[in-house]
């Protein structure tokens, strides 16, 4: 049977400058966090990225991983919110 | 499997979590007491705080997880419990004190901020457990903060028992009496209820029925400001097209309980009960029911037009909530309390709400004349004449009504009383001085309606 996946939306938003993908995907493969899927746009100077990750294999829980996020937003002065897939798809799909 | 969610509904759902105070509002814990029974009251406290603590101890923590993983603020975590006056029924004692004593004991280990249940089912009459309950409530609720008490007073199946209804005027009295030092807050914890539900998961009205299982898990959803933004951004929408909008909305709010909900009680497990989805205002700014009135284009809530436009509300977030959950239930319907919803405060203090309007809107919303302040000189006559009324609203139309009312000792008209929290401040409200003390001394019971006979 195919392994179910435990997928997570994380989302940045910030000010644009150099090194905030590479901020934020360096820190999710340190945990082996798959990126399944990512969005990104400028916004009237703002940085918005949606990313889709999956934590099956991950080394860390998503509530560490938000942690570890939230700390690296810090570093790299944007805004990072991981949360549960499934908010989103409750919301939007029946 | 492809990943299908637009950036524009992940954005969708931040802005309103982030901008428009979307949060579940309380996931509250039904646990039945019935169990706790016994001849000494010391006995049945012990029984009380014992079983409370151990079903409840992870109450708090598992919606703390919930609201971290899913990034929704889940603001209060509550436990309703079996009326007491059912549990300490089988007492020798008469003092029902000790029994809210330990609810507020254990309520404040497992780390809850309010406790409903201290509460009596007298629709009908008094038994023995009855009496000493309203006989214990004024007491119990100044000697504690977290304990919340309700008595069913009418229900459409019975009628008004209007001997409780007077009963309750004095009890409000003397609670406001003797939490005057605090404006009287110990009233923003004591309901008086017509066709009260079972499974409401709202404070100060939740207990858990009868019918209720060991435990539960029941949500209450808030969201006056998400479609409060929907109203606003369609100013010229028709009717059907501003229902329209609002059931999207309802539908996306009560999927957050939804989720919540199932996934609180599939951790803690016990079964889930219910959604509630009622659209429950808050002080803060924008969260409110009166402004969505006003978007919708009444001047000020409580001028002509008020009652038709909560109707719509209310009937089109229940049409929307009811499709979004698998089990919809509580009071679910708008609430219109006064000091918890900041455009409430304001139109009264404009002169545009009055109590006798507030009155007519409580028959197409949930749930009653709520968190109202009036004069500290109106008489337990008059303030029962209040229930009276608005138990006649439930009982006649098949609905949930509810007074919560506060007589701000030595309060008067034009002040303002300050509660703090969630509970906010509410300007004292002028009261008709025309009296029904006769009315209401009669005693004994109005019969059931003719609407009730449908067997």
């Amino acid at each position: 049977m195919k392994e179910e996946q435990q997928r997570a939306i994380i989302t940045v938003v910030g000010r644009d400058k150099v090194g905030i993908i590479a901020g934020v995907t360096s820190a999710l493969s340190e945990q082996n966090v798959n990126i399944l899927d990512i969005s990104q746009t400028i916004m009237q100077d703002f940085f918005t990225m949606i990313m889709v990750v999956d934590l099956t294999r991950a080394a860390v829980s998503l509530q560490e991983l938000q942690g570890i996020l939230a700390r690296k937003g810090e570093e790299i002065g944007v805004q990072i919110n991981a949360q549960h897939e499934d908010i989103f798809k409750f919301m939007h799909r029946i | 499997m492809p990943f299908s969610l637009t950036p524009g509904e992940i954005y969708e759902t931040i802005r309103m979590i982030q901008s428009e105070n979307l949060d579940i509002r309380t996931i509250t814990m039904g646990i039945s007491l019935r169990d706790c029974a016994s001849s000494s009251v010391a006995r049945t406290a012990t029984k009380i705080y014992d079983k409370i603590c151990q079903k409840a101890k992870r109450l708090v923590s598992v919606g703390e997880e919930i609201s971290r993983e899913y990034g929704i603020p889940i603001i209060n975590k509550r436990i309703s419990v079996t009326p007491i006056a059912v549990v300490g029924e089988a007492c020798d004692g008469r003092d029902y004190l000790p029994l809210a004593l330990a609810m507020e004991k254990a309520a404040e280990q497992v780390g809850v901020n309010f406790i409903g249940g201290f509460s009596a089912l007298v629709h009908k009459g008094f038994t023995r457990g009855d009496e000493n309950l309203l006989n214990s409530i004024a007491a119990s609720i100044a000697a504690t903060e977290r304990v919340c008490s309700s008595v069913n007073v009418a229900t459409t199946k019975t009628g008004i028992n209007m001997d409780a209804v007077y009963r309750m005027g004095h009890i409000i009295k003397e609670t406001a009496e003797l939490t005057k030092e605090r404006g009287a807050v110990g009233c923003a914890k004591l309901v008086v209820f017509c066709n009260a539900v079972e499974d409401n998961p709202f404070m100060a009205g939740a207990f858990h029925g009868l019918g209720e299982p060991e435990a539960t898990i029941n949500i209450g959803i808030s969201g006056p400001g998400v479609v409060l933004n929907a109203v606003k951004n369609n100013p010229q929408a028709d009717f059907g097209t501003l229902a329209e909008i609002i059931k999207r909305t309802a539908f996306k709010i009560t999927r957050m309980g939804e989720l919540a909900g199932r996934e609180a009680a599939r951790r803690l497990q016990v079964p889930f009960g219910i959604v509630d989805l009622s659209l429950a205002p808050t002080p803060a700014l924008g969260d409110s029911v009166a402004d969505i009135i006003e978007a919708m284009g009444i001047e000020r809530t409580g001028g002509p037009g008020t009652t038709a436009a909560l109707a719509l509300l209310n009937d089109a977030v229940k049409k929307g909530g009811a499709m979004a959950s698998s089990y919809v239930g509580g009071l679910s319907g708008a609430f219109i309390p006064v000091s918890e919803d900041a455009g409430m405060v304001r139109a009264v203090e404009e002169g545009s709400l009055s109590l006798e309007k507030l009155e007519a809107m409580t028959c197409v919303c949930s749930v009653g004349l709520d968190m109202i302040a009036v004069p500290g000189d109106t008489t337990a006559e008059t303030l029962a004449a209040i229930i009276a009324d608005e138990a006649a609203i439930g009982m006649v139309n098949r609905k949930t009504t509810a007074v919560r009312i506060i007589p701000v000792p030595g309060g008067r008209v034009g002040e303002k009383v300050v509660f703090g929290g969630l509970l906010g401040s509410a300007p004292i409200m002028p009261v008709s001085r025309f009296k029904a003390d006769s009315f209401i001394r009669r005693g004994g019971r109005i019969p059931a309606p003719i609407t009730a006979l449908n067997n």
